[in-house]
C-alpha cells in the first residue's frame, strides 16, 4: 500500500462553492427528477474500490484557492504517474476548497482521471 | 454555509431509468431505486471514514463505507431503514465495520419499530477479518430477531452478482420475507467452498447450469426458501419489498413451530433428492419442462399451478 498527497494551491474555486446555501432550497425538485439548475453539494463519493477501480470522495473543506489530494493505493510505484495525471486534472479545473481522497485497487491512469471528473461533475450537483 | 436542506452525499452513478438491472446496479444505485425520489439519509456515510481496522494488515485497500450503505429514507411514503452491500467491494463481505453498521441499523429499527430492508450482495465473511466477520453475523442475526420481536419487520432482496452466501444466508434466513430474482443466488455455502471440502463429484464449481439450478431463484421459490419471485429490474424489487413489509408475519412461538414443522416435512420429503430437477419432479413439474428455460412469466404461471404455490412458511 503506497500512500501519496498532493497539494495544489493558487487555484480558482470550485464552481458554485459561494452559491451552495443559496441553492439548497431547490433541492426538492432537483431530488424529484426535474431538470432544473444542478445544485452543489457539501461532498460526494464516485466509483467502487475494486480491481483495476477506484473511489474518490470529495469535500468542499478547504480554503478556496487550495486543493488537496490524498491517495491510498494497492499499486506501489507509480508516484510520478500519478503525479502527471494530478497535475493534468489540476490545470483544467476550477478546484478550489476541496479535498479529494482516493482509495485506489490499481485503476489505469484513464479511469482514475474519468474518476476524478465525474467526481468533480458530481460536486456541482451535475449528473456525472 | 450549509444549510439543514442541503444534501450531504451526491451519489455516483446517478439514478437509473425505471426499469434498470438490480444485477447490475451498485449498492448506492439500489437504495436510490428502492425508497421514493430523494428520501435517503445516509448514516456514517463516507465522510465518516469508518474503515475497516483489519485490511492495512494485509496490504489491502480499503472503502470509506466498508462496502456497506445504511441510512434511512421512505418507501411508498412510510419510513424504512435500509441497508445494502456492494458487491464489488471485496465480495460484498462481512467485516467488523460493514457488520457493525448493520448491526446498528437492526437496533435502531427494534427502538423505533421500523421496518428495514437488507440489499443483500455478499460471498460471506471477509477472510481477512474472519473472527470479527463471524462476530458480526452472530450480533446481526440477534439483532435482527429482537427487532421482529418488537415488531419491526425486517425483508431481504437477494439479486446481485455475488449472490447472497455463508453468513449473508444465514441472516437472510432470519428474516421476515425475502425476494429473489432469477440471478440471485442464495445458499450458506458457496460452489467453490463446495467443491473444495468434498470434491468435485459432489459439487462441479465450474458447472454453471449446475449452480444456478442448486442455488438459484427459481429453484429457492420452488422449495418454498423465499416468498417472492421478481424480474430484474428496481421497480420489481421495490414492490416486492413495500408487499413483504405488508404482509410480515409477527415472529413468536407458534411462527417458530410452525416453520420448524415445515422444514421438517420439506427435509422428510426432498432429502433424498440428488439434483435439484428431483425436487422438481417430487413437486409435480412435468418431466418435459425445462424450469431453468421458462421465462419468468411462465415460471411463475408454472409455480401459481403447483400447489406448494402457497408459500406461507419458508
Amino acid at each position: 500500500m503506497e500512500h501519496l498527497h498532493y497539494r495544489q494551491a493558487n487555484q480558482r474555486p470550485a464552481d458554485a462553492s459561494a452559491s451552495v446555501s443559496a441553492a439548497s432550497a431547490s433541492n426538492a425538485t432537483r431530488n424529484a427528477g426535474d431538470a432544473c439548475t444542478p445544485v452543489p453539494v457539501a461532498s460526494a463519493i464516485v466509483g467502487v474500490v475494486a480491481s483495476g477501480n477506484l473511489e474518490v470522495l470529495v469535500e468542499r473543506a478547504l480554503p478556496d484557492d487550495l486543493c488537496e489530494v490524498d491517495i491510498r493505493t494497492s499499486a506501489t510505484g507509480f508516484a510520478d504517474v500519478w503525479q502527471a495525471v494530478i497535475a493534468d486534472f489540476a490545470d483544467r479545473g476550477a478546484l478550489g476548497g476541496l479535498r479529494f481522497s482516493i482509495n485506489d485497487g490499481g485503476a489505469r491512469p484513464d479511469t482514475v482521471s474519468l474518476r476524478l471528473a465525474q467526481a468533480l461533475r458530481a460536486m456541482a450537483g451535475g449528473q456525472v | 454555509m450549509n444549510t439543514l436542506a442541503q444534501p450531504e452525499q451526491q451519489t455516483f452513478p446517478p439514478a437509473l431509468n425505471g426499469d434498470a438491472s438490480w444485477y447490475e446496479a451498485s449498492a448506492r444505485q439500489r437504495i436510490d431505486g428502492l425508497l421514493d425520489a430523494g428520501t435517503f439519509t445516509e448514516f456514517l456515510g463516507p465522510g465518516a471514514r469508518e474503515i475497516s481496522p483489519h485490511l492495512s494488515i494485509f496490504d489491502l485497500p480499503t472503502q470509506f463505507d466498508d462496502g456497506m450503505v445504511v441510512g434511512q429514507g421512505r418507501l411508498n411514503g412510510a419510513t424504512v431503514l435500509v441497508a445494502a452491500q456492494e458487491g464489488k467491494f471485496m465480495g460484498g463481505a462481512f467485516g467488523e465495520v460493514h457488520g457493525a453498521k448493520l448491526t446498528g441499523l437492526l437496533r435502531a429499527a427494534a427502538v423505533r419499530r421500523v421496518p428495514v430492508v437488507i440489499m443483500f450482495e455478499t460471498g460471506g465473511v471477509r477472510l481477512q477479518e474472519a473472527n470479527a466477520g463471524e462476530l458480526a453475523i452472530a450480533e446481526i442475526m440477534r439483532a435482527l430477531i429482537d427487532a421482529r420481536l418488537a415488531g419491526a419487520p425486517v425483508v431481504g432482496l437477494i439479486g446481485g452478482r455475488a449472490g447472497c452466501y455463508g453468513g449473508g444466508s444465514l441472516i437472510a434466513g432470519c428474516c421476515s420475507g425475502l425476494a429473489i430474482s432469477e440471478l440471485g443466488r442464495l445458499s450458506v455455502s458457496g460452489p467453490e467452498v463446495i467443491e473444495t471440502n468434498r470434491g468435485i463429484e459432489e459439487f462441479d464449481a465450474a458447472d454453471r447450469p449446475l449452480i444456478w439450478r442448486t442455488m438459484g431463484g427459481k429453484h429457492r421459490y420452488l422449495l418454498g426458501a423465499v416468498d417472492a419471485f421478481v424480474d430484474d429490474a428496481i421497480p420489481q424489487f421495490r414492490d416486492a419489498a413495500i408487499t413483504l413489509i405488508a404482509n410480515a408475519p409477527a415472529l413468536n412461538l407458534e411462527r417458530v413451530a410452525l416453520v420448524q414443522s415445515t422444514l421438517a416435512e420439506r427435509l422428510a420429503r426432498f432429502g433424498g433428492c440428488a439434483d435439484a430437477a428431483d425436487v422438481w419432479r417430487a413437486l409435480g413439474v412435468a418431466a418435459d419442462v425445462d424450469v431453468p428455460d421458462l421465462e419468468p412469466a411462465a415460471f411463475l404461471a408454472l409455480v401459481q399451478s403447483l400447489k406448494e404455490a402457497d408459500h406461507d412458511v419458508r
